[in-house]
């Protein structure tokens, strides 16, 4: 088995479009996955119980079953009772709410690490309870938990070729199909491998400095 | 006579098994300056946490400036009171911190315009010009665009004082102010509050360890012991004159552990 760079160039332009695929689902994905973990965060801490046990065992019940088998029924078994996703769509959904259980714990570490006085602060200053969080405990909490966050994010990014198995035309499906229609694997497969390593490394830099950048708060 | 700003009537309150508040009893006078003192646990920090709703009693009634702080009248006795009421209640009272609490992720002056831009309608110009004039009060005008961390306690600590000035509070709460200070600090939060006491006629209640300054501030001590209050009266009477053993046995640890009467 030989290398053939003519065959590299000629399936890049749909090994890109794979990548922006890629590169859509995960930056979607982290959106949900930022939004939806802080929902869960929130709403654990209620002071109703039903609403925070029933969150807990939502969340560890979504943390505790596959990525894999969510997405098969989120885009396969869901249609039975006629919710019919597209398969990006479909996608981003099950990564941002596999990821949300995960970004979940961060917040809820971010958020208890605020110390007691500056809710008590707040009462004093007769904030409400939605001002308190706005203007004092998130400003807080949210800038230590970035770097955190941006790993998981990242983790997320390499978890992307299982939307292949929804047939969402990400980089992993791209470069089967054209491993499935040459009958060459080496270079579509190596490419793959190539660009995740490549944005995996850039965006690794990235973290670094979002650790520096944010990582501690001053006291 | 004129009537109490703070009536607290047979108030019970407990951690656990702990019963930090023993059905407790104490009028406030409005202009009033208090000093609670005694042992640690014996529920003198617990009275002003209470005063300030973050923390619920057991049992018992308060009243500040006539209204009932936990309760609404309904059903011909008393329900417990709604966010709202404790909200409005609030708005009579202001606290300062042992570890000061400012928001670190704020300015010096956004920390004290925070709470009236929100909450009193006031403009973002109004609440600063008043702001400052409370920084200038306390010394920290100079400060006003610095982030809290660069800060010394002292100087954060006169910050925490104009933040709750700022809501115009006519009850302030002072708990162990000076207690997370180094000493060559201590005495310019006191002059603070000196000045305050001074050029107000706010009712202020001040847990203190400061048993010079206390006799100094206050008009009327209160020895805390286990929850209820074994014995007040002016600060000569206290100090000079302590009736009860335990306020005796009290004050000469404290006089033993370096601070001056």
């Amino acid at each position: 088995m030989e290398w053939d760079w003519n065959f590299v160039w000629q399936i890049m332009p749909t090994l890109i479009q794979g990548v922006k695929i890629t590169i859509l689902a995960t930056l979607l994905g982290s959106l949900l996955a930022a939004a939806f973990g802080l929902a869960i965060a929130l709403l654990r801490r209620s002071p109703n119980r039903a609403v925070s046990r029933t969150t807990a065992f939502v969340a560890e019940f979504i943390r505790g079953t596959p990525l894999l088998v969510q997405l098969y029924v989120i885009f396969y078994v869901l249609p039975d009772i006629g919710i019919l996703l597209p398969p990006l769509l479909a996608g981003v959904i099950g990564l941002g709410l596999h990821y949300g259980t995960y970004t979940a714990e961060v917040y809820r570490a971010g958020i208890d690490n605020v110390p007691r006085g500056q809710w008590e602060a707040a009462k004093a200053c007769n904030l409400t309870e939605r001002q308190t969080w706005i203007r004092v405990i998130l400003p807080q909490a949210l800038p230590p938990m970035i770097p955190a966050l941006a790993n998981y994010f990242i983790a997320m990014f390499k978890e992307t070729p299982l939307l292949s198995a929804i047939t969402v035309l990400e980089l992993m499906n791209q470069a089967k199909s054209v491993a499935n229609s040459s009958y060459r694997y080496i270079e579509p497969i190596t490419m793959v491998g190539a660009f995740f390593l490549a944005i995996s490394l850039v965006s690794v830099v990235a973290l670094r400095w979002l650790e520096h950048r944010y990582g501690r708060i001053e006291r | 006579m004129a009537e109490p700003i703070i009536a607290i009537d047979g108030i019970s309150k407990s951690f656990g098994s702990f019963k930090v508040l023993d059905s407790l009893s104490m009028n406030v006078m409005p202009g009033e300056k208090l000093a609670l003192i005694g042992p640690s646990g014996s529920g003198k920090t617990t009275i002003l946490r209470i005063l300030m709703t973050l923390e619920r009693i057991d049992s018992g009634h308060i009243r500040v400036e006539g209204e009932e702080l936990y309760h609404l009248p309904g059903n011909g006795g008393f329900l417990p009171a709604d966010e709202r009421h404790l909200a409005r209640m609030r708005q009579k009272i202001g606290m300062v911190f042992q570890l000061f609490n400012l928001f670190p992720h704020m300015c010096v002056l956004d920390n004290v315009t925070l709470a009236p831009r929100l909450n009193k309608g006031v403009t973002r110009a109004e609440a600063e010009k008043r702001a400052m004039e409370l920084l200038d009060m306390v010394g920290m005008s100079a400060k006003a665009k610095a982030m809290p961390a660069q800060l010394s306690g002292g100087q954060k600590q006169r910050v925490a004082i104009a933040r709750a000035l700022a809501l115009s509070p006519r009850i302030m709460l002072f708990d162990e102010v000076t207690s997370a200070l180094d000493p060559e600090l201590v005495e310019e939060v006191l002059n603070v509050m000196r000045k305050l006491a001074a050029e107000t006629d706010m009712t202020m209640l001040l847990v203190t360890h400061e048993m010079g300054f206390a006799h100094d501030f206050a008009d009327r001590v209160l020895f805390f012991d286990r929850g209820r209050i074994i014995e007040e009266g002016k600060p000569d009477e206290i100090f000079r004159n302590p009736r009860q053993e335990r306020t005796q046995t009290f004050l000469k640890k404290i006089i033993a552990a370096g601070h001056r009467v």
